[in-house]
């Protein structure tokens, strides 16, 4: 069937969630960390207002709840506190480039059409509106999850991370008409713990090895760790311990 | 319903207080005494579910599936703190952690805690996503501890691959409730399991075959199924020895009692279409890829915390196997086989902490003549590797030996597969235990004060099991095959 004889407000609700999905691939192409956060924070914008239309479409009271606490958490709070991260971490000016920029784009339209490939059982009349929104919103979480696999830089990570998390809440919005409230908050509650989290990371990861490059993070594969005990490279933590056993 | 209150309260009430606590010597204790408290509370509650059958209300809902995991799980933590009190006053005192660690160190244990009764007690799914996400949260500061390069990158790997795993977990939720919503009038009780359950049979099966893929790789990701068990090793093997007892002990078990709940819910719903089986196949597949994977890689391990996460991840993937192939007798084992794990995993881990204090090391090529320095020592985790590898006194032989029975019933050409594969990964262990524990002692190597009460009590309690299962945990368990197959085994 096609699209044009939706309900009017379910067409609003599409294209609102079609330019989540844009923004997707805006976040995914950013070289600047700065531009970034700016991308996120319009992602996360953008998904309060597709929860503020299903709130005006259904006329349902915890619905606008819900999109004033998107709106404060994901375009507000997370990416101001990310700024503010970045500026404590001196990252303001960190510019990384994609490598493989077409390659990695490439990629994720694939990822679009496979998620509409996941959907295709969903033949039902009536989940016609469903089955667009649940596809982009999987495919807002694969280019997430994408975003974590190619990018090196924890932050970046992280955007991804918190990308795939804007992904989950807009199916849990548009498809369902949002979550019991309990579960929403329980949510909320996580991922702004999560974000606090990550943020203690940045620093001890920085603290270790000197950079926020996680590709760096490779001292605990199988076949390292011979070259490591061959070598005597000494940095296990039980050698800590065994030097101190031996002070004493 | 006072004790589920209590049971659940408890914990959040001594995170909160062991936040504040500012003196270390009372620390410890204060968490053994809030662990032992929520403990008393868990027996009295499973009291009241073996007298009523199950105790709901408050959107909590314990039946006989539930209840058992709860003692098992506040029993295993009452344990571990017991060990942990002296083996962190320890660490601490050698530097590896500030005060300020430890203080994070003990309110994370006890909100860890609480997640985990969270999640085995609540009725809701969103709710018990929450839970399972919180206690990623939770371990995540206490496996970066010590703050070497090696621990911030399994913490890190940790967070992220979980991170992800879960988040695709609650894509699966979304799934599920979408499809509530078209059979549950009331909006709110969308993700409520029993009414779920009750319904299963009219929810959509498109979407709850979809729903079910996110949800099993999410929760999968927790128990530890390859391919996504990348962060388990690490983070085992980085983190604090009672960390990795109770991750392994608990954790893995609270996933994996997910991925059931959900699988009865996906089996209503596939139940009329052409592909009845599917949850369980998949069960079935990511069972048998990490049994014979973990089983190959316990050979190649040259760190003593590894090798035992490794093993941990063997036997997750033998009970998600076992519950994927369904029926009384291969549920039931599985049932037993979650029990006997978590305790001697835990045994063997304090058994481990213990070692790794002796030798200095985590290296098992350093790690020599345990029973010379320490009989206890060395005999613990000789005993300990003898009851995982499935040895016959045991438990973990019993539960393997119905796991076995049932997959000859059922599926007799993958009883090949599981045989070589308990062969492999008998071999991994001993190859390794044998000159840890027997070969000749290095010089200057001394006896630590060691508690050995947790393992005795653990190892003795598998040895009972293995002996003669009592009338009522058989009884028990039997009621909680009946919930999950429909069928009594006894």
């Amino acid at each position: 069937m096609s699209l044009i004889a939706l309900p009017l407000l379910q067409q609003f609700v599409l294209v609102l969630a079609a330019l989540v999905l844009f923004s997707s691939f805006v976040l995914l192409s950013q070289a600047r960390l700065v531009s970034a956060i700016h991308a996120f924070a319009w992602q996360g914008g953008l998904v309060a207002a597709v929860t503020t239309v299903v709130a005006v479409a259904g006329d349902s009271t915890h619905l606008y709840f819900s999109a004033l606490l998107t709106f404060a958490l994901k375009a507000v709070l997370i990416p101001w506190m990310l700024h503010r991260l970045i500026r404590r971490l001196e990252l303001e000016r960190h510019v990384e480039l994609l490598r493989w920029y077409a390659m990695v784009n490439m990629v994720a339209v694939a990822l679009v059409i496979f998620s509409y490939w996941l959907v295709l059982p969903m033949v039902h009349e009536e989940l016609a509106f469903t089955r667009n929104i649940v596809a982009i919103s999987l495919a807002v979480v694969l280019i997430g999850l994408w975003m974590m696999v190619v990018r090196q830089q924890a932050v970046a990570q992280v955007l991804g991370f918190m990308s795939m998390e804007n992904g989950l809440f807009l199916a849990a919005v548009s498809a369902t008409d949002g979550m019991p409230l309990v579960v929403e908050l329980g949510v909320a509650f996580d991922v702004l713990v999560a974000m606090v989290l990550f943020g203690v990371f940045f620093f001890q990861i920085r603290e270790s090895i000197d950079s926020l490059d996680v590709d760096r993070l490779n001292r605990l594969t199988e076949t390292v760790e011979e070259t490591d005990a061959e070598t005597g490279a000494g940095s296990r933590p039980m050698m800590v311990k065994s030097a101190v056993a031996e002070g004493e | 319903m006072n004790a589920l209150l209590v049971t659940l309260l408890a914990p959040v009430a001594g995170a909160l207080a062991l936040a504040m606590l500012r003196p270390l010597r009372w620390a410890g204790w204060l968490n053994t005494a809030v662990s032992a408290a929520t403990f008393a509370a868990s027996v009295v509650l499973a009291w009241t579910v073996a007298e009523a059958g199950e105790v709901a209300g408050l959107s909590f809902r314990v039946d006989a599936f539930n209840v058992y995991l709860v003692v098992l799980t506040a029993f295993v933590g009452l344990t571990t703190s017991i060990f942990s009190r002296p083996y962190m006053r320890h660490v601490c005192d050698t530097g590896l952690t500030s005060e300020r660690g430890m203080r994070i160190y003990h309110a994370m244990y006890q909100a860890f805690m609480f997640t985990m009764l969270l999640a085995l007690t609540t009725d809701n799914l969103g709710v018990l996503w929450v839970a399972v996400e919180g206690a990623t949260l939770a371990t995540v500061l206490l496996v970066s501890l010590y703050r070497t390069p090696e621990a911030v990158e399994a913490a890190w790997k940790y967070f992220v691959l979980c991170g992800v795993g879960i988040a695709l977990a609650l894509f699966g939720t979304v799934l599920t409730y979408f499809a509530a919503q078209q059979v549950v009038g009331d909006p709110a009780e969308g993700l409520t399991w029993s009414v779920l359950f009750q319904q299963a049979r009219a929810l959509e099966p498109s979407v709850m075959g979809l729903a079910f893929v996110f949800l099993l790789v999410g929760y999968g990701t927790k128990v530890g199924l390859v391919p996504m068990h990348q962060w388990l090793p690490d983070a085992h093997s980085e983190g604090p020895t009672p960390m990795s007892a109770v991750l392994s002990g608990l954790l893995l078990n609270v996933a994996l009692y997910a991925v059931v709940r959900l699988k009865m819910l996906v089996d209503g719903s596939l139940a009329a279409t052409d592909a009845p089986h599917l949850a369980g196949d998949l069960l079935m597949g990511f069972g048998l890829l990490s049994f014979l994977v973990a089983g190959l890689f316990l050979h190649r391990q040259r760190d003593i915390k590894r090798m035992f996460s490794y093993s941990s991840i063997e036997h997750m993937g033998l009970m998600t196997f076992a519950f994927g192939l369904g029926g009384p007798l291969a549920t039931f084992g599985a049932l037993l086989h979650m029990l006997v794990h978590s305790l001697t995993k835990s045994a063997i881990f304090v058994t481990v902490g213990h070692a790794t204090h002796l030798a200095g090391t985590q290296t098992i090529d350093k790690i020599r003549g345990l029973i010379r320095t320490q009989p206890a020592v060395g005999w613990a985790l000789l005993f300990g590797v003898a009851a995982i590898a499935g040895f016959p006194p045991f438990g973990v032989f019993t539960s393997e030996f119905l796991l076995l029975t049932a997959t000859m019933q059922s599926q007799p050409w993958l009883t090949m597969a599981l045989l070589s594969g308990l062969a492999i990964a008998f071999a991994g262990l001993f190859r390794h235990l044998h000159p840890m524990v027997y070969g000749p002692a290095p010089e200057g190597q001394r006896p630590v004060s060691a508690n050995m009460l947790p393992v005795v009590i653990h190892l003795g309690l598998v040895l009972w099991l293995g002996l003669s299962i009592p009338a009522f945990l058989a009884g028990w368990l039997d009621r909680a095959t009946q919930l999950i197959t429909g069928a009594h085994l006894l």
